[in-house]
């Protein structure tokens, strides 16, 4: 599988009302267009181009409900963002207090 | 981005209070790295492929480190590859471990340096000015606790 380039990802949610409906979508789980819309301060067309533009990077992904469908995100289309440079900063600084901790329960 | 791979390392010291024989059993037993590191199928033989095994981050990390041991010098050097497996591997993380074991009046300077980050894993929040999605940053915070 392949993705997008970080660069592309971050141009896709630099928009703060794009960026605002994929927050809502991570902390909210399934919801559909006319609920994004209330308090998204745009209008249903707006949203529904900004949802397009999610999905076109993989960001979000939609379900069929009935007649409804029904956007979530898809944390796969994050990827290209992870920072394994702090990442593994955080993971070292701890794996060193374990390897202490387990030098001291070793009895040589 | 030009064509050469510019990469960053991490690297942490600290000097513990064991001898280096002692640190360096921790380093490479399968059993003692299972305490502080990860499972693993981890030999002390130079061309070993091993793994390193934890819960799996949906969408991030599938949960496995494929490795390879580089560099064995008992008590002062160890090296091994540290690489994205399974489909993650063909564009994922690529990068060494390099541990160096130093004997000192109090012990041992242990020093870590994981290196070969290149531009492309190094997320980079900068760029999106001050309006980092928090999901992100969840994702990060998860990340830590692996």
């Amino acid at each position: 599988m392949s993705y997008l380039p970080a660069s592309d990802v971050f141009r896709v949610l630099a928009d703060p009302t794009r960026r605002g409906l994929f927050e809502r979508l991570a902390e909210e789980g399934e919801l559909s267009v006319g609920v994004l819309t209330a308090g998204s301060g745009v209008s249903q067309p707006a949203v529904s181009q900004h949802l397009a533009a999610l999905k076109g990077a993989g960001l979000v992904g939609e379900t069929r409900a009935g007649r409804s469908t029904l956007y979530r995100i898809d944390p796969q289309g994050l990827r290209p963002l992870v920072d394994w440079l702090a990442h593994y900063s955080v993971f070292w600084r701890d794996r060193f207090d374990a390897l202490e901790q387990a030098l001291e329960e070793m009895d040589e | 981005m030009s064509g050469t791979a510019e990469t960053k390392s991490i690297v942490v010291e600290r000097t513990m209070r064991h001898p280096p024989e002692k640190v360096w059993k921790a380093l490479t037993r399968s059993e003692v790295i299972a305490r502080w590191l990860m499972q693993n199928d981890f030999a002390p033989e130079v061309g070993r492929r091993f793994n390193f095994r934890a819960t799996p981050i949906p969408g991030m990390w599938n949960g496995c480190t494929d490795c390879e041991v580089l560099t064995l010098d008992e008590p002062r050097t160890l090296a091994y590859s540290w690489n994205a497996s399974g489909e993650e591997a063909a564009d994922g993380l690529k990068s060494v471990v390099t541990w160096t074991l130093t004997p000192v009046a109090e012990g041992t300077h242990v020093r870590m340096e994981h290196s070969g980050f290149r531009p492309q894993d190094e997320g980079g929040r900068q760029a999106m000015g001050g309006g980092w999605p928090r999901i992100v940053e969840g994702l990060e915070r998860e990340a830590g606790t692996v």
